[in-house]
């Protein structure tokens, strides 16, 4: 601390500056350019300063029921949110016991992680369809089909969520200290318990980042969704379309929407890991210290 | 006894993971497999064993000799974009994670700037790609600027549906994935080891290439399969940044799949598959990750 920096820390600093500058300096772009005036068109300069294009999403005019792909959106976000957080906790409880086959569900994560997300949305589509032509052939009356949005959409949404729950896990677990609950049991506890009063509190800030994963990774999910959907559509999916017909600032508008969500669901996020690390450090101060 | 029990409990608690991957993952990695070797006409696949999908797939393949067929254009033009990629995500991916770990002393400042690099990740990719429209557009802000200064007459076209802006929007977006397992080798380097080198009088260029890197290997063979993984089955990005112009091996199977015809696109997941495998085997051959971690 406190010795003269090396100039390469001011070239690097440099660096990471315009690296900061080219992933936001876009983005905010969008966000000043949906408060165009009624006049404004897609690019600078802006032609006044309005909310006529908020106004028109969601009005829903020009734009295909775009608030009904937002409330749909959320509302898987959240079930995947909820969903992601409960297995995968509950699998990182898994991996601290050996259990036969950990390792290839491990390596399954990993797989589901950095498989093309095409291929894994093809196959969900392939499944279902073949089931659907099964529960057809073997005659169910006015069978339409198993594909939509809380079935293979959520399927697929979880490939894509588990594997970095599952590796958040891993990393809570590393640093974790197992004496807590072996203290926990020696005392009289019993497994719920321990869970519950000594180990839910320590990992609960790394829980939150989980769920926060969760969300957000599903809130933007496209290329998984793409084929695996059913006939409703996601947010991203209806933006995505919305870029090949783009013509006015109303898709910057909506931008900015979903935008706002991510945003605030990190904001919430953070604000909630902080309270709890605080409260941590508060009532916590000394567990653990009296052992080392 | 008490051993059964706990594996027991473990089995409980695993297994709704080990059961989303069985029912989301696996079981449809396996319907592609076998649906890739049915037959199919114009609106409906036939369960008959049938190689259509990949003679399809590598017609005039042959015929067109020495002129590469289509599906080899294809894959040409997707490795190109994921080795332009790629490299640039590297040399950006590591400076920054560089930076992180040696020159942010706090730890504090650390985890803000570690977050601010995060933040974008968990916001929308489709967003963050529409983003580029006002900058790179005819009218955008880079042209007018260029033209602002003498140094272009008119507006150019190349900046914005081009394989230029497809590469461009890929950096910007996968970046991160090289950042954070980078920055994981190099948080974990003793320093000690680097304050021995220069006390050797290696100079720090020397200390980067023959302690730094090595050292990092890990972390850069990961960040580098996440890079790769995405951009060969990437279609989202190249459709939406190119304009729908531009063909990759993840475009093909997305135009099967519009035109139904399931066999095909499954054939050609699979051929996508075997070269992402052979890639990812050939990048940790580099490394021994197993080893490593």
């Amino acid at each position: 601390m406190g010795e003269k920096r090396p100039r390469s820390f001011y070239v690097l600093a440099a660096v990471f500056a315009l690296y900061v500058l080219f992933l936001y300096g876009p983005m905010i772009a969008i966000y000043i350019l949906s408060f165009q005036g009624p006049d404004g068109g897609l690019t600078f300069p802006m032609n006044g300063v309005s909310l006529v294009w908020f106004s028109k999403v969601f009005a829903g005019t020009g734009i295909v029921d775009i608030g009904a792909a937002f409330k749909r959106s959320l509302q898987l976000g959240l079930v995947v949110m909820v969903l992601t957080v409960v297995i995968s906790v509950s699998a990182g409880l898994a991996f601290r016991k050996s259990f036969r086959g950990a390792s290839f569900l491990f390596y399954v994560a990993i797989a589901s992680l950095i498989m093309p997300s095409i291929i894994t949305s093809l196959g969900i589509a392939l499944e279902f369809r073949l089931l659907d032509d099964f529960i057809n052939k073997s005659g169910v009356e006015g069978w339409t089909t198993a594909m939509g949005l809380y079935t293979s959409g959520l399927g697929a949404h979880l490939t894509w969520t588990l594997p970095f729950g599952l590796l958040i896990m891993f990393a809570i677990f590393n640093r974790f200290d197992g004496r807590l609950e072996e203290a926990a049991r020696d005392l009289g506890a019993t497994r719920w318990q321990t869970f519950r009063h000594v180990v839910l509190p320590i990992i609960l800030p790394s829980v939150v980042g989980i769920g926060l994963f969760g969300f957000t990774l599903s809130w933007d999910e496209l290329a998984r969704s793409s084929q695996a959907i059913g006939s409703v559509n996601t947010l991203p999916l209806e933006l995505q379309g919305l870029t090949t017909t783009v013509t006015k600032p109303d898709i910057y508008a909506l931008g900015t929407l979903t935008s706002a969500v991510s945003f605030l669901v990190i904001f919430l996020a953070l604000v909630v890991i902080l309270v709890l690390q605080a409260r941590q450090r508060r009532h916590g101060s000394d567990a653990g210290k009296g052992m080392v | 006894m008490v051993q059964d029990r706990k594996s027991l409990v473990a089995w409980v608690q695993a297994a709704p993971m080990m059961l989303i991957f069985a029912a989301f993952f696996l079981l449809p990695l396996l319907f592609v497999t076998i649906v890739s070797a049915w037959d199919y006409n114009e609106y409906e696949m036939i369960p008959a064993f049938s190689l259509r999908g990949y003679t399809d797939t590598f017609e005039g393949c042959i015929a067109d000799l020495p002129d590469l067929c289509t599906i080899l254009k294809t894959y040409v033009k997707t490795l190109k974009l994921c080795l332009l990629t790629w490299s640039l995500t590297l040399l950006i991916g590591f400076t920054v994670a560089y930076f992180l770990a040696f020159h942010v002393r706090s730890k504090t400042w650390q985890i803000v700037l570690t977050l601010l690099c995060t933040i974008p990740f968990w916001t929308s990719n489709v967003i963050r790609m529409i983003a580029w429209i006002p900058l790179l557009g005819r009218n955008g802000l880079v042209n007018k600027g260029l033209v602002g200064l003498g140094v272009i007459e008119r507006p150019v076209e190349w900046l914005l549906y081009s394989e230029f802006s497809v590469v461009l929007a890929l950096v910007h977006l996968f970046t991160f994935f090289m950042v954070v397992p980078i920055f994981n080798s190099l948080i974990r380097i003793d320093k000690r080891l680097i304050e021995a080198a220069h006390d050797a009088g290696a100079s720090g260029w020397q200390t980067l290439v023959n302690v730094v890197i090595p050292l990092a290997k890990p972390g850069i063979v990961i960040g580098s399969i996440f890079v790769v993984t995405i951009v060969m089955g990437d279609f989202v990005t190249i459709g939406v940044m190119g304009g729908q112009q531009i063909a990759s091996a993840g475009k093909i199977i997305e135009s099967r799949l519009n035109a139904l015809q399931f066999p095909a696109a499954a054939a050609n997941a699979v051929i996508l598959l075997g070269i992402t495998i052979l890639i990812i085997v050939a990048l940790t051959r580099i490394v021994n990750i197993r080893k490593e971690l």
